[in-house]
């Protein structure tokens, strides 16, 4: 797949001296989710910013569609749809008039029954006359992704989509966010919440003290990287690790009633059916036993462990 | 260039304009019929024709110029400070509109409007007294030089401004003194040799003049095309900011 976005050698230093990224490289490719992980000033909107214009690099070229954004910013801006982190609307205007704004800023006549469609799809239509500053704060987000709809991009930045938004209107966002995957827009978001990028992404970027660290598949990372647990509750408690398991990577809880084994994937340790029949021969029956998966959130941590 | 995008901000910007009318439009109106009638009718009574004109009559170019500068420069610079203050400022810069589109954008808007309030200051005044223009030309010329000037002055006013508080300073502290010595009331040769003197380095001075002239013809305080090339020189100035702002991104893209 070609890519859509291309950056290289970007590197952004702030007047301040403050060094926000450096020598950034990543491409995005056409079509897909990509989501853009890390943890706050890691860098991720000054990233975003310089992309679509708000913020000057230092260094480095960044192209969209092959338009150079300083050289060609009409043709690059003109296929980007930015939602802003922080809800940022015009108070005093009505729904309907804020969308029809940000169409024609973007160059596009206008274009009512695509608006309309737009307010539908976000449940926004009964509110197209009311004023935003009466609306709730989802529905200034769901404003917000409007206004950046209105003019029809390929490219849709999603900063921090869901900051702030109760679960059923993220969950509508997901939907919606899918359906403009399908009709084949690139997204590209930011977030914290792991649990967005696990849902929705196609890959995964981990941005860390202005640095990419990591760029990945999602499936692959969360197999290379992803860690298993197996926790057994004992019958009987005990005091110390029986000899013979050193070899495994146990952990007896305070109390003595559960044993936690951690093994990565791919590792070449003893599996866990070994560690079953040895536990078995040494005469320690247990009651239940539970595996689960560590999740890109434990990943991240432990990556963003890593680097500090 | 893209059109759309310049008539979308300017409509939002006029829109803004008729939804605040009583602050925007009718307050100026009102402020200035008050200075007439103080001036004009109560106290302008008892005052004799400056150069043959009745002092009702020669206080109206200087009331029009008095507000079209403080409208301007409020206008603009309330016009660009506000989206930047709110955050909504991001969508202008990623949007592909150039810097030129935008500050025609900004400034016509601030502009037509200060156009519109001194047209209808100039039909209120009309009302008290019999007004002869006598170069209809250069009045709409002076009119529309010193709004569009003005406005690019508060654009950038707008663009500096950190804060509500920096954003009053430079209207308050040097424009509004500036227009109030710059000869509304009165005519500078009325004034002693030495203020006389000082008074020729106030820019409003020849913006008045050169407006009174077109108004009453006669004697101007200074050569009407001294005014046109003061007012011809700060606009080019006010561009050559406005340019370097863009050029730099100065308060705009860090």
């Amino acid at each position: 797949m070609q890519s859509v976005i291309s950056v290289s050698g970007v590197s952004k230093t702030y007047a301040t001296g403050f060094s926000a990224l450096k020598n950034i490289n990543l491409d995005i490719k056409r079509g897909e989710i990509f989501a853009l992980l890390g943890p706050n000033g890691a860098g991720k909107t000054t990233l975003i910013s310089i992309i679509c214009g708000i913020v000057n690099r230092s260094s480095g070229t960044v192209t969209v569609d092959g338009h150079d954004i300083s050289s060609d910013y009409r043709a690059a801006r003109s296929l980007i749809g930015l939602v802003p982190q922080e809800l940022t609307v015009e108070s005093f205007e009505t729904v309907s008039s804020v969308l029809a704004f940000s169409r024609g800023l973007f160059g596009k006549p206008a274009n009512p029954a695509f608006i309309e469609k737009i307010l539908r799809d976000l449940s926004l239509w009964e509110k197209r006359d009311a004023k935003i500053i009466t609306l709730s704060g989802g529905m200034k987000r769901r404003v917000m992704i409007g206004k950046a709809l209105s003019h029809e991009p390929k490219i849709l930045f999603l900063d921090e989509p869901t900051a702030g938004v109760d679960v059923e209107l993220r969950k509508d966002m997901w939907a919606l966010v899918r359906t403009l995957r399908e009709s084949g827009v690139t997204i590209i978001l930011t977030t914290h919440y792991i649990e967005e990028a696990e849902e929705m992404a196609d890959r995964v970027g981990v941005i860390n003290k202005g640095e990419i660290i990591l760029v990945e598949e999602k499936a692959e990372l969360m197999r290379k990287l992803g860690r298993k647990l197996l926790k057994l509750e004992l019958r009987n408690p005990l005091t110390a690790l029986p000899a013979g398991f050193e070899t495994y990577n146990l952990d007896l809880s305070p109390d003595g009633s559960s044993l936690t084994y951690t093994y990565d994937n791919q590792a070449e340790r003893p599996g866990v059916a070994s560690l079953i029949r040895d536990l078995e021969q040494a005469g320690i029956q247990f009651r239940d036993l539970d595996t689960e998966n560590s999740s890109l959130e434990e990943i991240f941590v432990s990556l963003v462990r890593r680097q500090a | 260039m893209n059109y759309r995008a310049v008539w979308a901000i300017y409509k939002v910007e006029m829109a803004r304009t008729l939804r605040t009318i009583m602050q925007s439009v009718i307050s100026p109106v009102i402020s200035t019929s008050l200075y007439f009638v103080v001036f004009g009718a109560a106290i302008g009574s008892r005052i004799t024709e400056v150069n043959g004109v009745s002092y009702g009559a020669f206080i109206v170019p200087g009331l029009i110029m008095l507000t079209l500068l403080t409208q301007s420069i409020s206008n603009a610079s309330f016009g660009i400070y506000f989206p930047k203050f709110v955050g909504t400022i991001f969508e202008i810069l990623s949007a592909p509109i150039s810097y030129l589109e935008v500050v025609i954008a900004y400034v016509g808007a601030a502009a037509t409007k200060s156009i519109g309030i001194g047209l209808i200051i100039l039909a209120t005044a009309s009302m008290f007294v019999e007004l002869d223009i006598q170069h209809p030309f250069w009045m709409l010329a002076f009119l529309v030089l010193t709004a569009v000037t003005f406005s690019l002055f508060g654009f950038i006013i707008g663009i500096w401004a950190g804060s509500f508080e920096q954003l009053q300073l430079v209207p308050l502290l040097v424009v509004t003194p500036l227009t109030f010595l710059g000869g509304s009331f009165y005519s500078i040769d009325m004034l002693p040799p030495e203020w006389r003197t000082i008074s020729l380095f106030n820019p409003v001075v020849y913006l008045v003049s050169g407006f009174r002239w077109a108004f009453f013809n006669g004697e101007p305080d200074v050569p009407v095309e001294i005014s046109l090339a003061i007012t011809l020189g700060f606009l080019a100035l006010c561009i050559g900011i406005v340019g370097w702002i863009f050029k730099t991104g100065y308060r705009l893209r860090t």
